[in-house]
C-alpha cells in the first residue's frame, strides 16, 4: 500500500494544495464580505470619498434603529381653551419644532416622525431617526408573516396532489416546478403587465367576471395593494421549489403505514394527521426555515417592481441595504442594514429551530 | 371468529392475470399457511383478503358475508406487516390503541383494551416506549398487539418474521402458535419458508404463478405431495429427483431403473404410465441410506462433498451418470471425498412423478 500511494496523498501539504481554490473562492466571497460588512458598519467610509475613513463606532446603527416616543398637548388659546379647528379636531404643535434645533430636546434632534395616534386628547407620536428604514422593517416582517405559512402551505397541498400515482402527473409537476427555474427578474416584469393599472391582465380578468362591476385597481400604483401584489406574485414564483422539497419528503413515509391506517379504518384527514404530518416534521423545519430566510431577502421583485414606492410601502431591508449602499453611495449605512438584518435572520432561525425540535 | 371463503379469486394487473382463479375453504379458528417461492402470488392473494387489492373476479367472504367491495377496516381483519408499519412518532401505547383513536372511543376504555393485549404479548413493561427504542422483534409485538386490539375475526400476517434474524425468528414462531392457541382466532398466514408453514399451519395452501398446487395439513402435503413442485418445495433439502424409465408394469407395482438405478419395485401410482416412459423418482435426501460395499439396490454414485453438522451428515453424491444427489444420514457420520457409494431407500417412501415441463 505504502508504495503504491504516491506522495500526493502523503503530505499534509497537497491536501492543503487540493483544497486551496475552493477555500480560496469561499474566503473571497463569502467570509471577507462578512467581515468587510461588520467593519464598514462601525465606520463611516462612503463608496467613492476623498475624506479618510474614520471609526465611529455604533453611531450608524444608532442613526437606524433609536425610536423615541413624543407626547404632545393640544394647543390652547391664551385663555386656556383648546384651539380648535373648523372640522373640530384639535392642533398640536408642529414635531419639527422638537426636532430641529430645540435645545430642551436633544435627545429628539434630526428624528422624524415614523407614525402618531390620539390619546384622549393628546397626540402621541414615535419617531424614529430613520423612518424609511422602520417601514422597510414593518413591510418585511410582513412579508414573512404572510408569506412563510402561505407559501408552505400551499406547496404542501400542490405536493400531495401531485403525489399520486397518475397518468401525467410528471407534467403537473413540470408545470408547478416552471416558475422557480425562469429568472426572478422576467418573473417580475411579466407579472408587472399582470398587474397594470390600466390593461393588465388581472385588471380585465376581474372586470370580465365581474361583468364590469369592478373597477380597475392600479394595483403596484396603489400603497394599499402594493405590498400585497408583491406577496400575491412571490408565493406564486416560489412555491415549485418548495413543493418539490414537501414531495420528496412524502416519499420517505413508508407505503405500509399509509396501508396499516387503511386498514385500522382512518380517514383522510386522519391520515394526514396521524401518518403523514409526523412524518413530514424534519421537512417542515427545512421548508420553513428556507421559506423565512428567502423572504427576508426580499429584493428582485421590489427592485424591478415598485422600487420600494408606493410611498415606501414597499420597502424592504434589503432593499434599504442596497439602495443606501450603492444608491447613496452610503456603504457604511448599506452595511449596517446588512448586519441588522443578519442578526434578525439569525435569531429567528434559531428560535424556529428551538420550537421545532426533537422534544426528548 | 370466522370461515373464510376464495371462490375462482382472480387479480388482473392490465392483461396479466396475477391470481389464477383461487379455490380456498378457511375453517373458523384455522391456522392457513399461504407458502411459495416470491412471485408466487400469496401476498397479492393476502392482500386481496385485506382489502387492500382489489378483486378483479371471484367472490371473497368473511363469516358468509361477501366482502369483495367492503373497505379494510370493515372486513372485520387485522394485518401484521413484514416491516412492522408501526408509527414512529407514537409511543407502543398509542400505537396499539391506534385503531380505537381513529374510532373515538374514550381513553379508559384503550387503555384497559391495550393492556389487556399487552399482557397476551407480555409486553406491559414495553407500552410507554417509542419503537425506536424496540428490538426487532419487540417492534413485531407491538404490530401484533395493535392487531389483537382490533380484536378482529381474522388475523392476516404477511411474512411477519422475515425482517428477524434467526434465533428470534424462532423465538416469534413459538410465540405466534401459542397466540393462536390462546386466542383460536382464524389466520391466515404468508411466507416463503417452508420451516414457518410446516410448524405453524392447520392448513398449507402452496401458490405458484398465482395458481393453487396444493391444499393440505402440513403432512399430508409432505407425504403426499401433489406434484413435482410440491415434493421440491417442501422438506429440506429438498427432495431429489432422478430420472428412471417405467421396466415393467403389473397390477399392484412398477419396476423402475437406470444406468443409475438398479432396479426397483414400487407400489403403482394413480398416474397413467406406459412401458418404457421416462419418469422422475422423488427421493427425500432423509430416506437416502449409504450402504458401504456392493449390496444389491438402489442409487450408485462418489461422494463429492460432505456436510458435517454434528447430529447429522449431508452428502452431496455425484450419480454415475454426473446428476447430483443429496443424501441426509441422521448421525455423525465419516466419508471419504471419492469414496464410491451406494444409497439404498425404501420404495414405500418413493414419489414417483411424470416428467414435463414443470409439474
Amino acid at each position: 500500500m505504502q508504495k503504491n500511494s504516491s506522495s500526493l496523498t502523503q503530505h499534509n501539504r497537497s491536501g492543503w494544495l487540493f483544497a486551496l481554490p475552493g477555500f480560496g473562492l469561499m474566503m473571497l466571497f463569502i467570509v471577507v464580505p462578512f467581515v468587510f460588512a461588520i467593519v464598514f458598519s462601525m465606520t463611516n467610509q462612503r463608496l467613492i470619498s476623498p475624506n479618510p475613513t474614520q471609526f465611529v463606532g455604533f453611531e450608524n446603527y444608532r442613526q437606524l434603529l433609536s425610536v423615541n416616543l413624543l407626547v404632545l398637548d393640544p394647543v390652547s388659546t391664551e385663555t386656556g381653551e383648546l384651539k380648535q379647528n373648523t372640522d373640530g379636531t384639535l392642533t398640536y404643535p408642529r414635531i419639527r419644532t422638537f426636532t430641529r434645533n430645540n435645545p430642551n430636546y436633544p435627545h429628539l434632534q434630526g428624528m422624524k416622525e415614523w407614525f402618531s395616534w390620539q390619546w384622549q386628547d393628546k397626540q402621541v407620536a414615535i419617531l424614529a431617526s430613520d423612518p424609511v428604514f422602520m417601514k422597510a422593517v414593518v413591510n418585511t416582517f410582513l412579508f414573512v408573516m404572510v408569506v412563510a405559512p402561505l407559501q408552505g402551505a400551499f406547496a404542501l397541498a400542490l405536493a400531495l396532489l401531485i403525489n399520486q400515482r397518475l397518468k401525467g402527473i410528471n407534467v403537473y409537476r413540470a408545470i408547478y416546478f416552471m416558475p422557480v427555474v425562469v429568472s426572478i427578474v422576467v418573473v417580475s416584469i411579466l407579472w408587472r403587465f399582470i398587474y397594470d393599472g390600466q390593461n393588465g391582465l388581472l385588471n380585465n380578468l376581474l372586470h370580465s367576471v365581474s361583468f364590469g362591476h369592478l373597477a380597475p385597481v392600479d394595483w403596484l400604483g396603489n400603497p394599499d395593494t402594493a405590498l400585497g401584489s408583491i406577496m400575491a406574485m412571490s408565493i406564486w414564483q416560489a412555491v415549485g421549489f418548495h413543493m418539490v422539497i414537501w414531495l420528496s419528503g412524502l416519499q420517505t413515509i413508508s407505503p405500509t403505514l399509509y396501508e396499516a391506517a387503511k386498514i385500522e379504518g382512518a380517514s383522510g384527514w386522519q391520515t394526514f394527521r396521524y401518518v403523514t404530518w409526523p412524518g413530514l416534521k424534519n421537512t417542515a423545519v427545512l421548508v420553513l426555515i428556507v421559506i423565512t430566510m428567502q423572504a427576508f431577502a426580499l429584493f428582485a421583485q421590489i427592485d424591478v417592481m415598485t422600487n420600494g414606492g408606493p410611498l415606501d410601502s414597499t420597502q424592504t431591508i434589503v432593499f434599504q441595504a442596497v439602495e443606501r449602499g450603492y444608491g447613496k453611495q452610503d456603504i457604511s449605512g448599506g452595511s449596517a442594514i446588512s448586519v441588522v438584518l443578519f442578526v434578525i435572520v439569525l435569531s429567528i432561525s434559531l428560535l424556529q429551530r428551538h420550537f421545532t425540535r426533537e422534544k426528548k | 371468529m370466522a370461515d373464510v371463503t376464495l371462490h375462482k379469486l382472480v387479480k388482473r394487473y392490465d392483461k396479466t392475470d396475477i391470481i389464477k382463479g383461487v379455490d380456498i375453504d378457511i375453517k373458523d379458528g384455522e391456522f392457513t399457511v399461504f407458502v411459495g417461492p416470491s412471485g408466487c402470488g400469496k401476498s397479492t392473494l393476502l392482500r386481496m383478503i385485506a382489502g387492500l387489492e382489489d378483486i378483479t373476479d371471484g367472490t371473497l367472504s368473511i363469516d358468509g358475508k361477501v366482502v369483495n367491495h367492503l373497505q379494510p377496516k370493515d372486513r372485520s381483519i387485522a394485518m401484521v406487516f413484514q416491516s412492522y408499519a408501526i408509527f414512529p412518532h407514537m409511543t407502543v401505547r398509542e400505537n396499539m390503541a391506534f385503531g380505537l383513536t381513529i374510532a373515538g372511543i374514550s381513553k379508559q376504555e384503550k387503555d384497559q383494551q391495550v393492556n389487556e393485549a399487552a399482557k397476551v404479548l407480555q409486553m406491559e413493561h414495553l407500552l410507554e416506549r417509542r419503537p425506536s427504542q424496540l428490538s426487532g422483534g419487540q417492534r413485531q409485538r407491538v404490530a401484533i398487539g395493535r392487531a389483537i386490539v382490533r380484536n378482529p375475526k381474522v388475523f392476516l400476517f404477511d411474512e411477519p418474521l422475515s425482517n428477524l434474524d434467526a434465533a428470534l425468528r424462532m423465538d416469534m414462531r413459538m410465540e405466534i402458535a401459542k397466540l393462536h392457541k390462546k386466542l383460536g382466532a382464524t389466520m391466515i398466514y404468508v411466507t416463503h419458508d417452508q420451516v414457518e408453514a410446516m410448524t405453524l399451519a392447520d392448513k398449507i395452501v402452496v401458490l405458484k404463478g398465482g395458481e393453487v398446487q396444493q391444499i393440505g395439513s402440513p403432512m399430508e402435503l409432505f407425504h403426499h405431495p401433489a406434484n413435482r413442485f410440491v415434493a421440491g418445495f417442501l422438506g429440506s433439502p429438498s427432495m431429489n429427483f432422478v430420472e428412471a424409465e417405467v421396466l415393467a408394469i403389473d397390477a399392484q407395482t412398477i419396476t423402475l431403473g437406470s444406468s443409475v438405478l438398479d432396479p426397483v419395485v414400487l407400489p403403482k401410482p394413480e398416474l397413467a404410465l406406459q412401458l418404457g416412459q421416462t419418469v422422475e423418482l422423488g427421493i427425500r435426501p432423509q430416506y437416502l441410506q449409504p450402504q458401504h460395499g456392493d449390496v444389491k439396490g438402489s442409487l450408485h454414485g462418489q461422494v463429492s462433498l460432505t456436510e458435517r453438522l454434528g447430529t447429522e451428515t449431508i452428502l452431496d453424491v455425484s450419480l454415475t451418470d454426473g446428476k447430483k444427489v443429496i443424501a441426509a444420514i441422521g448421525q455423525d457420520q465419516l466419508f471419504q471425498i471419492g469414496e464410491n457409494i451406494r444409497l439404498h431407500f425404501d420404495p414405500e417412501r418413493a414419489h414417483v412423478f411424470v416428467k414435463s415441463g414443470d409439474a
